[in-house]
């Protein structure tokens, strides 16, 4: 995990602390330890410190201040976009060559074929196959940017909540594109009045439209507050290390923290496909001809 | 924690986009290409091989068909075999039959001619014999009862011959 980067950001803080008055350490030693959640604008590289990353000026458009500076998450999300481009590149390779896969190949394909059997058809039917390398892409990239989390001197891009909400931004498009193109844009409008009786129109209607942006919505905090949550969670039981000033205390969160670490991995792996099943769901609802009403919200 | 960052959701967006574009073209157009050609292989192969097993099968049905068929025929002509042979072996003593009931017909025959013939040539002699007597009777003293002594001794003489 981070726990050198920890290490060195909670001997800072104690520094820190012991700067300042006794007493507000604990507080301090919360937002420092917060602090390695969160964006920033340097990068820590293993035994050579940090490195600031370059920073844009702001621009705004209409209304909104938009900072496309670099940022940790930022590079950590192209980093994960780079490694996974060359890990499926290799795969691909690799299984072009061999007719029967081994190793690596073999490995990617047992996902690949997980996503395709398990998660497109079973809920959009065989008219899925043609999205399967928005899902695929979509798992994989969760996936790569949920493990770099579990990586020292790493960071989760998925840990932040502009991040998921970007992703899920893409998928609230997906879930709205899949319906029109196999049933038309007539149906699809016919479904946002719920099959009702034209008199409950303007109760529907309302509540079908807020029912579009709920299911990305939740997309996006799901996956966020998981990916959050775990290392929160795991900076706070090294955090206690800190707070006891103790080496002997340390076993027990050191312990624990190995105990959460092995959680992460799963959550890491098991979030990718929530999201991606869960977006395969939404997508398949509008894609059945019959069926309106089922609005299954299910997750974590 | 919680602020958006509008920015970083466009860089998501734009690397989302870009490595979907990519990865389609590098990656899983061909991994899902290979997948798909090699189910389909293994899906004909397996067909195939049924297909050459019920081949098999009905090759094994025929087989044992013209066996069963050869059995007959061979069953078939064993037992015409034997029947013309009993037929045969009918005839044969049939014929042996008739030919040795003829012989013996034809022996009776012969017999019979042999017999009418001796018969005729005893008739003869006896009455050469009479007339032999006839003349040593006329020759002797020709009186009656020596007459008919001299007649049944004749005679008993023939019948003693």
């Amino acid at each position: 995990m981070m726990d050198e980067t920890l290490v060195q950001g909670s001997l800072d803080t104690l520094r820190a602390g012991a700067l300042q008055v006794e007493g507000h350490g604990e507080e301090n030693l919360f937002v420092e330890l917060l602090h390695h959640v969160q964006d920033s604008h340097e990068l820590e590289i293993p035994f050579l410190g940090h490195i600031e990353l370059p920073q844009f000026t702001p621009f705004e458009i209409a209304g909104l201040t938009i900072d496309m500076s670099i940022t940790k998450h930022v590079f950590f999300l192209w980093f994960a976009a780079l490694l996974l481009c060359l890990l499926a590149i290799v795969a691909a390779r690799k299984n072009r060559k061999h007719p029967v896969p081994t190793g690596f190949g073999n490995l990617v394909e047992v996902l690949v074929v997980f996503i395709r059997d398990q998660v497109v058809v079973p809920n959009m039917g065989s008219g899925g196959i043609r999205y399967m390398p928005y899902l695929l892409t979509t798992f994989f990239f969760i996936l790569v940017m949920n493990l770099l989390g579990l990586v020292p001197f790493g960071a989760s891009a998925t840990g932040n909540v502009s991040t998921t909400a970007g992703l899920a931004i893409i998928a609230f498009i997906m879930i709205q594109v899949a319906p029109i193109r196999t049933q038309g844009l007539g149906h699809y409008l016919a479904h946002l009045t719920g099959g009702v009786h034209w008199t409950l129109w303007p109760i529907m209607v309302p509540i079908e439209i807020l029912g579009l942006f709920t299911k990305p919505f939740a997309l996006c905090i799901r996956l966020f507050a998981n990916m959050t949550a775990g290392h929160i969670v795991i900076v706070s039981l090294i955090g206690l290390i800190f707070v006891f000033k103790s080496y002997i205390v340390a076993i027990a969160p050191v312990g624990f923290v190995l105990g959460i670490s092995l959680l992460e991995l799963f959550v890491a792996v098991l979030q990718a496909y929530i999201f991606t099943i869960l977006t395969a769901m939404f997508m398949g609802l509008g894609m059945q001809t019959e069926g309106h009403g089922e609005h299954v919200e299910s997750g974590h | 924690m919680l602020e958006i960052n509008p920015g970083l959701i466009l860089w998501t967006i734009v690397t989302f986009i870009i490595l979907l574009v990519v990865l389609r073209a590098v990656a899983w157009k061909p991994l899902l290409g290979a997948l798909t050609a090699r189910e389909e292989k293994i899906r004909t192969s397996l067909q195939r091989t049924e297909q050459a097993q019920q081949e098999a099968e009905k090759l094994l049905e025929e087989n044992k068909h013209q066996l069963a068929q050869a059995e007959e025929q061979s069953q078939r002509a064993i037992k015409e075999g034997r029947e013309t042979g009993e037929r045969l072996k009918a005839e044969i003593i049939e014929k042996a039959n008739a030919s040795s009931r003829d012989m013996i017909e034809q022996a009776k025959e012969e017999i019979r001619r042999e017999k009418d013939a001796a018969l005729i040539e005893l008739r003869g002699e006896v009455a050469d014999l009479a007339i032999m007597a006839a003349e040593k009777v006329l020759d002797a003293n020709l009186d009656a009862p020596k007459q008919r002594e001299l007649v049944e001794t004749a005679i008993r003489e023939i019948n003693k011959r």
